[in-house]
């Protein structure tokens, strides 16, 4: 790929620049052969050998906080846009390649310390380049009671999981709110502590996340007003004991009372982890007389099928983590409350007291949902698949949403000529309170024209889902200006209050100019 | 299982090397990981089920040659650098900051059963 001078920026500035950075970090941390720069292309990229895809100018390497101070000085100095990386992981979504090309990569993997585990109040206090793997492993030898919450790639960073607001399966499943005070060097190169980290001697950093005053932290997630480089987290004492319970339902119309009671439960603090809607009639089994059935036939002739085969229409995992007593309790209590609705039926899954050994942790197929970090997830899509990314609309806890996002999204295939690849009927998940998110899968190919049908079917699902009030969580970098323009209530009011925070923390717009759709004045539209 | 501790790694040139020989000369099968192998490569590609590296080789070579990677006899160097460096199928590249040149020798070493080569 050719090498791309980062924006605005003469070659002998660049150069200067590299120089210095050479000086801030040593030689050996700052990357700008073309080989060593392809090794920052997003190996996911839906524009992979288009002139859209996003490469980088270089990469620069620090090892601590003092370095990053340096770099951004310089970046402020030359006008030299960074992107920063924590592990370089958020593949699906944009991996470590930036949002602009010839934007020089800040890559934190070396800051990979693990500054403090406490076991007697439950937290850890880490650096960007920490991974998954990494805290269990720490964990593991020093035989604390404590549990992390690993998104499904336990390879990613928790900064950076935490920052781009990422879920997991635990009671600690969503990590930016599991997260407990922050370190953050500003453009300026100014270093901010926020909650109670601001006092300077302070004792309750990762206890209390608040502080005194106004709450920022929320300001640096999804962001590019500063860069985090130490991050608190909560993490979940051991528990006793997990189940897995399944609830069944016969009928198309059961998910509205289904969705009702999981409400209550998880609202309740009664299910406390992730769980998630199957439509069970939509995703399998694998039969042919199953696949005939639901090319133009009605819904009863599905819900009698499911009858037949001894499964429900609509079907529902209950995770329950703590003491076995209490977990049978609760469990007891689900099933009085899915008892209303007629033909429910109750199967009791997984059980695990802790902790377990490692031979045990080998034979189950997916450890995530108990705290242990895995890869397993990177056989979705065959064993020849290339990658992939993600649509991840935000619906409401209904079962009206349920029914109405599935029958929109479908439509959306339907009017685009069934194209193969996406996938429909994914489950509906509930990794954050209050809301499900379904994740729409979307594979990557080195191929084009594949690509780029991938990428007019993203860009319409964006658009029909907020025509009917719905909105993603997050995206691939590909899409962040396509999303970002749908929160558009009151003329953009919440991107103009980001673009005047940009403005004010970022004058030269040299972090991670665009992202989320976040631009700096001077590469505003209009303006660049 | 024999397992060659990291210090073995990073001993003197002349007694790594004798050391290194030694181990290496044990069977395949006896041999353990170095650390930097057990970090970033068996988690995908290790024994189990649960293996999307170990899947997609047992897929693409449906028996003709060993799923899992460590128990490979016919990797070349400069494929296995060519795969952590540019990514296959899923697997994405590997930045020299995750996997440094030092580190990529380790693991051609292992791979390879060629001993010179872990510096």
């Amino acid at each position: 790929m050719a090498r791309p001078l980062p924006p605005g920026v003469s070659q002998r500035d660049f150069a200067e620049a590299l120089r210095q950075f050479e000086t801030a970090v040593g030689k050996e941390w700052v990357f700008s052969s073309d080989e060593d720069i392809d090794l920052y292309r997003d190996a996911y990229s839906p524009f992979w050998n288009e002139p859209e895809e996003r490469i980088p100018s270089a990469a620069v390497a620090p090892d601590r906080v003092e370095q990053v101070q340096q770099i951004v000085r310089l970046a402020g100095k030359y006008r030299i846009p960074l992107w920063t990386i924590s592990t370089g992981k958020n593949l699906g979504y944009g991996g470590s390649a930036p949002n602009v090309s010839g934007s020089v990569v800040l890559d934190l993997k070396r800051m990979n310390r693990i500054i403090e585990v406490s076991e007697k109040n439950h937290y850890a206090l880490v650096e960007p380049g920490v991974s998954y793997f990494d805290l269990y492993r720490h964990i593991q030898e020093k035989k604390l009671k404590l549990w992390i919450d690993p998104p499904d790639p336990g390879w990613g960073s928790l900064i950076g999981n935490a920052l781009e607001r990422g879920g997991g399966y635990t009671p600690m499943r969503d990590h930016f709110d599991a997260h407990c005070g922050m370190e953050v060097v500003l453009a300026n190169g100014d270093v901010v502590r926020t909650g109670m980290g601001a006092l300077a001697n302070a004792k309750t950093w990762q206890q209390y996340k608040y502080g005194f005053g106004p709450f920022v932290d929320g300001i640096f997630s999804q962001s590019n007003l500063g860069i985090v480089t130490k991050m608190g987290f909560w993490l979940y004492p051991e528990p006793e004991a997990y189940f897995s319970g399944t609830v069944m339902v016969p009928k198309h119309d059961d998910i509205h009372a289904l969705v009702e009671n999981l409400a209550l439960l998880i609202n309740s603090g009664i299910v406390q982890g992730t769980t998630s809607v199957l439509n069970t009639a939509s995703f399998g089994p694998p039969d042919p007389e199953l696949a005939r059935i639901r090319v133009g036939s009605s819904t009863s002739d599905l819900e009698r099928y499911m009858a037949q085969k001894g499964l429900g229409y609509w079907t529902v995992d209950l995770p329950f983590y703590g003491p076995a007593k209490v977990i049978a309790a609760q469990w007891e209590h689900a099933k009085d409350k899915f008892s209303t609705i007629p033909g429910v039926q109750f199967r009791d899954g997984a059980s695990y007291r802790f902790p377990l050994g490692q031979a045990e942790l080998d034979k189950i197929p997916n450890p995530v949902p108990l705290g242990v970090p895995s890869l397993t997830t990177f056989a979705i899509g065959g064993p020849f698949s290339q990658g992939h990314m993600w649509f991840s609309p935000i619906i409401p806890m209904t079962g009206e949403a349920v029914i109405e996002a599935t029958r929109v999204f479908e439509q959306v295939y339907t009017d685009l000529g069934n194209p193969t690849g996406a996938l429909p009927g994914l489950p509906i998940w509930s990794f954050f309170a209050r809301a499900f998110v379904i994740i729409y899968f979307f594979p990557i190919e080195h191929d084009v024209e594949k690509n780029r049908r991938s990428r007019e079917i993203f860009r319409r699902l964006v658009k029909v889902a907020a025509e009917h009030g719905w909105g993603e969580y997050r995206t691939h970098t590909a899409f962040m200006d396509d999303i970002a323009s749908v929160y558009s209530y009151n003329n953009r009011a919440l991107w103009r209050l980001h673009e005047t925070l940009k403005d004010a923390l970022d004058p030269n717009g040299i972090l991670a100019p665009g992202k989320n759709g976040v631009w700096p004045r001077r590469l505003r539209k209009g303006n660049a | 299982m024999t397992q060659i501790p990291r210090r073995v790694y990073t001993a003197r040139p002349a007694l790594r090397l004798a050391i290194l020989v030694f181990l290496w000369s044990l069977p395949v099968e006896a041999q353990k990981a170095p650390d930097v192998y057990e970090k970033w490569c068996t988690p995908c590609h290790g024994a189990g089920e649960n293996k999307p590296g170990t899947i997609s080789a047992g897929a693409l070579y449906k028996g003709s040659k060993p799923a899992v990677l460590a128990e490979r006899t016919d990797l070349t160097a400069a494929g296995i650098r060519s795969v952590v460096r540019k990514g296959m199928y899923i697997m994405p590249r590997f930045r020299k900051t995750e996997v440094s040149d030092a580190e990529l020798d380790t693991i051609v070493a292992f791979l390879t059963r060629t001993p010179q080569l872990a510096k």
